[in-house]
């Protein structure tokens, strides 16, 4: 069970988590809402809960919950641009379909 | 596959919900878009990477080109290049003949008051000009989020007027860009460096750009903003420490002032390169190619650049202490002075500054970025991305409001620099008994007499039901909203006959005249306050001979023989022709006692005469109590 990023995307988070000035990491997660099915979840994280895995990948702690750990399992953080527009991307192998906008996805 | 950023904890948007917005600081010059992006706000590039978009547009018969590419071709074609869009927009054609003459466009003077300009896409106005502009920032948002902006936050000078404000929010709509609000540029610094989520206190914002110069006051109490007072100079900046380094350069050169055009820019562009050297150095090498050929050398230190600018800096010192004055405070009460505009970055700005608030001011945030940074911040609240965040920001209105009397006296309703949102009311009456209509004129200024201030419109109250002169209650409110924009409401309180105006006239005000306007006031006060009792004085002898007037007409026979009629006409000739001459209210206020005294004998046999109708048909011993031997 491993959650990675990319070099990009933990450069992106460090300098974040820098300028806002607290926080231990990032939370990625899972759920359930969104055209199809599920929808990811990427926010800052000031403190653990009791059911948090933590992984820790290029000097950043990626904080997930079990119960979204089982969707993400394998999943690749990167950050990345198309056109003006950057941002987070999850490259998740466990996605079976999703919305056109790649908001929401099925497993 | 959607690219996402990070929420703050708790707050990661459902898919499709994310509310998007933008801040935009439409400047003068340069206009900068700016966004919250996982919890940071920063000001967005375009492709090429360049954040500051040149706030110029040229229209061309089958092209609209807006930023960089428009400002290289405006010296090639003047006509068709717009680049002063935020100084007309908002404004009338009348209010351009002050600033038209230095702008090389072609105005059109349409039927209409907004200005137009001549280009070869056909006429253009301010507006449109400034919509350009709005929906190149506008799209780089749109491209840089990923999504449609559910609305924007536009920061305006803050000594814009109801008309410069709604022309603004006008450019948006036809940019396709829903504006949340319009936001004080110094109200959108002080939010940049999260002033508002520090202690209560007072701040100052001092800003400097290229060609102008604002400072604000502004309180945070309990959480909201609000701004105490401003002021500053539209013809103070960067420009002038170019202009006094360049004149230096020239003298030292052996060049006369009046030299080529050529050469006096070549001058100017390196006595810019030399001041901003001198932020990092002591003493910079300058070269100029001189006209006759051959090149002069010389060296410029900081201290001779001081030297140059102290008497610059010592202008906008100035104001801060007349605009602290304003506000009520001194300067050691200020808690933190921001600095905004690029002129800031002088070293000696900075020096001079921190001397007159004693503490060094903040300076961390880009100064040329920091408005539109705040115009993001504000923004994010103003979408819904921050709940329980509730961020109200009061701003002021720069010059005093209120309504014309009788005998073209100004009476303020809302003072100058009073927080806005506000709404204030304030009785008036008739002046002629069985007057039936009242003319409501709305004016703006801080001088006594209308004619001195500037008007901004005008309404009548219709139907006011037959009353003596007096007896009628008219209640003016004055109501100014969160963007500045004026309402006014004439109710008669017995009838409630109401009639109103929506103030958004299609011209305004330049600050130039609004800093005339303020100034003119001080210089005139005296003055003003004579020519205040003067006009009161002879209206109130207006009022004395209305009264007697209408008197005689009912009763003046009836009671008065012929000689005693002659005394009575006689006074009231005397006091009118007074009241048309007299410039001195003391003359007119001893006429108008002159008069009572003349006329007193007919005021007690109209008292009599009055009595005794009322007593007719009475018997004596109802009225047990008066004593009059007239009635019996």
């Amino acid at each position: 069970m491993a959650i990675t990023l990319t070099e990009a995307a933990a450069s992106r988070v460090r300098n974040f988590l820098e300028s806002r000035g607290q926080g231990v990491g990032v939370r990625l997660g899972v759920k359930t809402s969104g055209c199809s099915g599920l929808a990811y979840v990427l926010e800052f994280v000031d403190e653990l809960e009791d059911d948090d895995e933590v992984f820790e990948n290029r000097g950043v702690k990626v904080i997930i919950d079990r119960k979204s750990l089982a969707y993400l399992d394998g999943t690749e953080l990167d950050y990345g641009k198309e056109g003006l527009n950057e941002g987070f991307k999850f490259n998740n192998p466990n996605v079976k379909d999703e919305c056109g906008c790649g908001e929401s996805f099925k497993v | 596959m959607a690219l996402l950023q990070i929420a703050e904890p708790g707050q990661s948007a459902a898919p499709h919900q994310h509310r998007l917005a933008a801040g935009i600081d439409l400047g003068t010059t340069n206009s900068l878009v700016a966004t919250v992006r996982s919890t940071q706000a920063e000001t967005l590039p375009d492709m090429e990477g360049r954040h500051i978009l040149p706030s110029v547009v040229r229209y061309s018969s089958d092209n609209v080109e807006v930023g960089e590419a428009a400002r290289l071709a405006a010296p090639s074609d003047p006509l068709n290049t717009i680049s002063s869009a935020k100084r007309l927009i908002g404004r009338a054609i009348g209010d351009l003949k002050s600033i038209g003459d230095e702008l090389p466009y072609e105005f059109i003077s349409a039927d209409s008051a907004v200005p137009r300009i001549r280009t070869v896409a056909g006429d253009v106005t301010p507006i449109e000009v400034s919509a350009e502009i709005l929906k190149v920032l506008g799209q780089r948002a749109v491209d840089s989020l990923g999504g449609e902006l559910s609305g924007v936050v536009i920061t305006v000078p803050a000594y814009f007027d109801d008309a410069q404000r709604q022309a603004t929010k006008d450019a948006a709509r036809l940019a396709g860009l829903h504006v949340f609000r319009l936001l004080n540029e110094p109200t959108a610094a002080a939010v940049a460096y999260g002033l508002d989520r520090g202690a209560d206190g007072v701040h100052a914002i001092y800003d400097l750009g290229g060609g102008t110069f604002d400072v604000s006051i502004l309180r945070l109490n309990k959480g909201v903003f609000e701004v105490m007072a401003t002021g500053g100079d539209s013809s103070l900046g960067g420009d002038d420490f170019d202009d006094a380094v360049a004149a230096w350069l020239l003298e030292q050169a052996g060049l006369s002032a009046d030299v080529d055009r050529g050469t006096l820019r070549h001058v100017l562009d390196r006595a810019r390169a030399a001041k901003e050297a001198l932020a990092g150095s002591e003493t910079v090498e300058v070269e100029i190619d001189l006209p006759q050929g051959g090149s002069w050398h010389g060296s410029l230190s900081r201290e001779q650049l001081d030297s140059l600018i102290d008497l610059l800096i010592r202008k906008t010192i100035n104001t801060c202490r007349r605009v602290l004055r304003d506000a009520g405070v001194s300067a050691d009460e200020i808690e933190d002075v921001v600095m905004v505009g690029g002129s800031t970055r002088n070293l000696r700005v900075r020096e001079k500054v921190a001397e007159l608030f004693g503490r060094e001011p903040l300076v961390d945030i880009d100064p040329d970025r920091v408005v539109a940074i705040g115009a993001a911040i504000q923004a994010d609240v103003l979408a819904g991305n921050k709940p329980g965040d509730e961020m109200l920001l009061l701003d002021v209105n720069p010059l005093s409001l209120g309504v014309e009397t009788m005998g073209g006296l100004t009476e303020k309703i809302i003072p100058r620099n009073t927080t806005i949102p506000v709404a204030r009311a304030q009785e008036f009456t008739t002046f002629k008994d069985g007057q039936s209509a009242m003319a409501i004129h709305v004016v703006q200024g801080e001088r006594e007499l209308v004619a001195d201030c500037r008007s901004l419109a005008r309404f009548e109250l219709r139907g006011i039901p037959p009353m003596v002169a007096g007896a009628a209650r008219i209640r003016v409110t004055f109501a100014v909203d969160a963007d500045g924009l004026l309402q006014v409401e004439a109710r008669e309180q017995t009838s409630g006959v109401s009639a109103s105006v929506e103030v958004k006239p299609s011209y305004g005000l330049t600050d130039d005249e609004v800093m005339d306007m303020l100034q003119a006031s001080i210089d005139h006060a005296q003055g003003d306050m004579v020519a205040r009792r003067l006009v009161e004085e002879t209206v109130e002898a207006r009022r004395v001979i209305e009264a007697l007037t209408a008197a005689l007409a009912t009763d003046g026979d009836e009671l008065l023989s012929t000689e005693e009629r002659k005394v009575v006409d006689d006074a009231l000739g005397n006091l009118a022709a007074i009241a048309d001459q007299s410039k001195d209210p003391k003359i007119v206020e001893a006429a108008i006692k002159q008069l009572e005294k003349d006329c007193e004998f007919y005021v007690e046999r109209r008292m009599n005469s009055g009595i005794r109708k009322a007593m007719a048909g009475h018997r004596v011993d109802e009225f047990a109590s008066q004593e009059d031997p007239e009635a019996k």
